[in-house]
């Protein structure tokens, strides 16, 4: 690993922005990285071969004296769900291998328009279907802690990419937990914002009442800039929301200046943090909060109760949504086709492909919510489902009558073995079971790395969850805490993630 | 079905009470598609007015046109609906390769519209009131087209598919069941549909050219036996794309029913399609339970919820009734009872306003559209409306008016202009077909004339006037109809007089 | 408690298009079967009194002015056809009927 790789993305920002560094140098250092580390890492799917023109057409418009944005320069990795035209789409599927969209994610085109450099696309789950990267159809992403281990999922990628030193800054998208959980088992920062807060025009859906498009870094001021870049309303996604946002990199300044840990009132949810929880997961979350506690925090213990009818009513309304989303991909107009071989009616042909193009995975939810929105079954599950979403979101709202902030583990356990779960579908859907609630409600959750777990020596991630629309208090609490961790430390956490690729 | 295994119609109508029911969809004349800014034009170069969202690429997503939700809300305040304080989007889940996203986007138990009723007028006067259930917003999909021996779908080799039209807003219009029709049945499903069409008019939210597709209507029939509470199965009819289909359809599924009952056998709930060129419906698809579309809220859209103010704006804007406006335009326009049923009962009224309204007398709009082209539709089996357009019939009454042409020759320019050689006055240059209005060329052939019959020109010259009319009939035969025959009158005299 | 059938998910299977073979009919009745069975605790307390939510964030009337905008090219429109004629996207004969 180099040195400009080593950088965040704020650093590299300066140093692009006094000439220190070119955007040149730094894609060219990232794509260096990339080629000495994917060959362990696995965590693009493509990597483009036009990154360093991109990159040299910001220095010329930087030193033609062009007012160029904050980031300007950042090399980007952006995850494969996120539809782009000079790359191809697959969402980690067979489906859509080749696939080129004629247009721009609007995140793509906001990365875009902020001078961010795109290294390339990013491994996921197959249609962000998983908590493991082990079910995309180009193979699993590698956990740079440990090779033998899943990144997360579905944004192993994004993850695994920034973990790896491959990029600063990397796009994702979260349903279910897909940035949080990998945030947390690669030791880096991820967020879900509010839901509406970055458009989800060009993001692939899976479930769109519960997707939305995030930021993935190695610190939160990093994440902050990120979703600066790209946050905002867009007309072509009708659920954008209108606000008027704050500066994220502003509140996560604020935060690592020590603001608003005083008097902050952080609520614990004790239906989150009993049974389940692996052991040095509990009491890495418990010494973070004791940090917290000691800068002026106050704790309390605040109850969900219905938060245990989540990971449920999602995993029915996630397959039911998906099942009508993913109904588009019958090889009539893009993707595979697959014509069985005594030839056969359009009908036929749309089921071979579907069988020959999707995963496992993506067919056993396909069918499931298929099941889930039938006849006779629709009022008894996905209208149930329904009902327990408002359930939840009252159990949200009650809490935060009381507190500020929310605070869980952002997984259960620490990063799994390959092949651990793959067999046993409900266990990996519980891996989900801390980072559902937030999607299910649409409020803001924020994945930031609290230490090791001594028992395994893995990364482990705290959750903070704020009311919807107030993501900003999540970017100053998560920066608060990220500075008084590395000061105890002495160092950050990614300074202790094994050195790959033979180089440093 | 053969017409033996009909019964006949009165025959089935004293047996059995027809029960109605329709489906009408309209096409809304907007801008652009219900949920993407593509152009609203079926019918250009194929997949040209098509955007990521018409063809359901990854990643796209809808949002609403706002002026396909004001047309929508005009059209149920026209039918007397109450408009839903809240109403909402669901998907609708069938693959089907004309459907992009293989689920459409309609509206399921919230429509914006519901609960309303129209008043229809029938050829003795009397009026009908049909009960609307709902009217609801959805999106139209695209085209195919079956490639192989048969042009039809059974047999084809391949399809094509052109999504220019996908998206395209409709409104649905259901109505409750009509009971009560009796023999009146056919004229009923007529002059609903006909009705319909006028308000869609009106309102100027639809071109309703029902050939084009703009206006649908899928027909349900049930019989019972009079008296008998529990209603029939019903089939369901489409493609029923003409007011005169309706008519026959409904008709021919009386009979079809009538007889399937009369012999002891049940009806089969199913679609049938209509066969514009053979006047019989057939089976399509049976309904069973494999009809699961799987209805859930459209999560990409969010619910409709029209304030007070707008609807009251979009009230205060609605044009006045049918009924109201029928008996307006009749005193207008000056027709007689009968003169106004002809143009109301050939589903011609707003024709013959447009074409008023483009410069033409009453008199000769409805001249027209009653006599000549409705004459040339039923020779070609096709709906008057489909023919030619209002404001080429006016062009042409204007032609004549000028003295460009005479009825002779306007009713040849009209041919012209029906098979598509151009406006009026192309036709009339293409084909030559003007009045020779120059005296030398009417003189030389008058000459002619007279000088191959020498002896008329004396009996002229005697007083006997009337023989004229020989030389006439040879000059404008000589002029190939193209010449004024009063004038022709005018010179004969002046030469006999030299 | 068996409640998912293998015919069910054929049927399912169907419904969703998707040739799934024996084997995996079989596998993802079982599957689904303990799938089913766990989530079915939302009835517990998806009562008559509790609101369905279908929206996270509660918006209305959010609209588009009717005014032509983004619209692709023939050639971008049938850039990644599988099959096409030049202009219309080509599938082979179809057997069943518009609905």
């Amino acid at each position: 690993m180099g040195e400009i790789t080593a950088l965040t993305a704020a650093e590299l920002s300066e140093r692009l922005a006094t000439g220190e560094i070119s955007s040149v140098e730094a894609t060219r250092a990232h794509l260096d990285r990339i080629s000495a580390v994917e060959g362990d890492v696995h965590a693009f799917l493509h990597v483009s071969d036009h990154a360093l023109d991109v990159a040299a057409d910001i220095d010329a418009r930087r030193s033609s004296g062009e007012e160029l944005g904050p980031i300007a320069g950042v090399p980007l990795a952006i995850k494969d769900v996120l539809v782009t035209t000079d790359m191809p789409s697959t969402s980690g599927s067979r489906i859509l291998e080749g696939y080129m969209s004629p247009f721009d994610a609007t995140t793509v085109e906001r990365s875009r328009a902020a001078g961010l450099v795109p290294l390339g696309k990013t491994n996921m789950d197959e249609f962000a279907m998983g908590s493991s990267t082990e079910h995309s159809a180009f193979g699993p992403t590698h956990n740079p802690w440990d090779l033998e281990r899943i990144p997360g999922g579905s944004g192993g990628g994004s993850a695994a990419a920034v973990a790896a030193f491959e990029a600063p800054l990397a796009l994702g998208s979260d349903t279910g937990g897909s940035i949080r959980q990998p945030a947390h088992v690669t030791g880096t920062v991820g967020v879900k914002p509010t839901y509406g807060a970055v458009s989800r025009y060009g993001a692939i859906a899976l479930a769109s009442s519960l997707d939305q498009v995030g930021p993935v870094a190695r610190t939160v001021l990093d994440a902050g800039l990120l979703q600066d870049a790209v946050q905002g309303h867009d007309p072509r996604d009708s659920t954008s929301l209108t606000d008027a946002w704050p500066s994220m990199a502003d509140a996560a300044r604020a935060g690592a200046r020590g603001e608003g840990v005083k008097g902050l009132k952080i609520g614990v949810i004790s239906d989150l943090t009993g049974a389940g929880i692996q052991e040095g997961v509990s009491t890495r979350f418990r010494e973070a909060l004791d940090t917290l506690e000691a800068n002026g925090a106050e704790i309390v213990e605040v109850s969900a109760p219905h938060f245990e009818y989540a990971v449920a009513a999602y995993y029915l309304i996630l397959p039911a949504e998906a099942s009508s989303n993913l109904a588009r991909f019958d090889s009539v107009r893009f993707g595979l086709r697959v014509t069985p071989e005594s030839g056969g009616t359009v009908e036929q042909v749309m089921a071979a492909s579907r069988e020959a193009g999707f995963g496992p995975e993506v067919k056993r939810r396909i069918i499931l919510g298929t099941y889930a929105l039938s006849a006779g079954y629709y009022d008894a599950y996905y209208g149930s489902a329904q009902k327990v979403r408002t359930l939840i979101q009252r159990d949200f709202a009650n809490a935060f009558s009381h507190v500020d902030v929310l605070a869980s583990p952002s997984a259960p356990t620490t990063a799994f073995r390959f092949g651990e779960k793959l067999d046993d579908p409900m266990a990996m859907y519980l891996n989900d079971v801390t980072t559902i609630p937030a999607n299910l409600a649409g409020v803001p959750g924020i994945s930031v790395p609290v230490g090791l777990a001594p028992e395994d020596g893995l990364p482990v991630g705290i959750q903070f969850m704020a009311p919807a629309r107030e993501d900003a208090r999540l970017y100053q609490v998560g920066a608060s805490l990220e500075a008084l961790l590395e000061s105890e430390w002495g160092h950050t956490l990614m300074s202790q993630a094994p050195q790959l690729g033979g180089k440093h | 079905m053969s017409t033996a295994e009909l019964m006949d119609f009165d025959e089935a109508i004293e047996k059995f009470e027809p029960v109605l029911g329709f489906e009408v969809h309209v096409e809304l004349g907007t801008a652009t598609k219900m949920f993407s800014a593509a152009p609203n034009g079926f019918g250009d170069e194929p997949n040209t007015n098509v955007s990521p969202v018409c063809l359901g690429l990854p990643g796209s997503l809808p949002v609403v046109n706002e002026q396909a939700v004001r047309y929508s809300i005009s059209l149920g305040l026209a039918l007397g609906c109450s408009i839903a304080e809240s109403s909402s989007f669901a998907r609708k889940n069938y693959f089907y390769p004309d459907l992009a996203k293989n689920y459409q986007i309609s509206q399921y138990d919230e429509p914006i519209a519901f609960e309303g009723e129209v008043e229809v007028e029938l050829s003795d006067g009397s009026i009908r009131r049909i009960p609307i259930e709902r009217a609801h917003m959805e999106e139209d999909a695209g085209k195919l087209t079956h490639v192989g021996t048969s042009g039809r779908i059974q047999g084809a080799d391949h399809s094509l598919v052109d999504y220019n039209r996908a998206g395209v807003p409709l409104v649905e219009i259901v109505t409750h069941p009509i009971f009560g029709a009796g023999a009146l049945a056919p004229e009923i499903a007529k002059a609903y549909v006909a009705t319909i069409r006028d308000i869609v008019i009106s309102l100027g939210i639809s071109e309703a050219r029902m050939e084009r597709g703009n206006l649908r209507c899928d027909a349900n029939v049930s019989l019972r036996p009079w008296g008998q509470e529990k209603l029939g199965t019903r089939t369901e009819t489409k493609n029923v794309n003409s007011m005169r289909s309706v008519e026959r359809a409904v008709r021919y599924e009386i009979r079809r029913q009538a007889a399937i009952l009369e012999a002891g056998g049940t009806i089969t709930q199913e679609t049938r399609h209509w066969h514009e060129d053979t006047g019989t419906t057939s089976a399509g698809r049976p309904k069973s339970d494999a009809d699961d579309y799987r209805y859930f809220p459209e999560p990409d859209l969010l619910p409709v919820v029209p304030s007070a103010e707008l609807i009251d704006e979009l009230r205060a804007a609605l044009p006045e009734p049918p009924a109201a406006r029928r008996r307006r335009l009749k005193t207008e326009w000056g027709f007689t009872d009968l003169e106004f049923q002809d143009v109301q009962n050939g589903g011609l009224v707003s024709e013959v306003a447009a074409t008023i309204a483009a410069g033409a007398s009453p008199a000769a709009a409805r001249k027209w559209w009653t006599g000549e082209i409705t004459r040339l539709a039923n020779a070609r089996g096709a709906e008057p409306t489909s023919l030619v357009a209002p404001e080429s019939v006016a062009e042409l009454t204007a032609l004549v008016d000028e003295g460009t042409l005479t009825d002779k020759l306007a009713r040849q320019v009209l041919e012209g202009v029906i098979d598509g050689e151009g406006t009026p006055a192309e036709v009339v240059d293409t084909r030559g077909l003007a009045v020779v209005s120059d005296d030398g060329a009417l003189i030389a052939a008058i000459d002619d004339a007279l000088a191959a019959q020498p002896d008329v020109l004396q009996k002229i010259k005697d007083g006997k006037v009337q023989a004229a009319g020989a030389i006439i009939g040879a000059v404008m035969k000589a002029m190939r109809g193209q010449a004024d025959a009063a004038r022709v009158r005018e010179l004969i005299l002046e030469r006999a007089t030299e | 408690m068996s409640e998912i059938s293998e015919e069910q998910v054929a049927h399912l299977a169907s419904l969703a298009r998707i040739a799934l073979t024996d084997d995996e009919i079989t596998n993802l009745a079982s599957e689904l079967d303990q799938i089913v069975n766990s989530i079915a605790k939302v009835q517990e307390v998806a009562t008559d009194d509790v609101p369905a939510t279908s929206h996270p964030i509660p918006l209305r009337n959010v609209y588009r002015p009717d005014v032509v905008g983004d619209t692709l090219t023939q050639e971008q429109a049938l850039q990644n056809a599988p099959d096409d004629d030049g202009q219309r996207f080509v599938v082979s004969a179809i057997l069943g009927e518009e609905q």
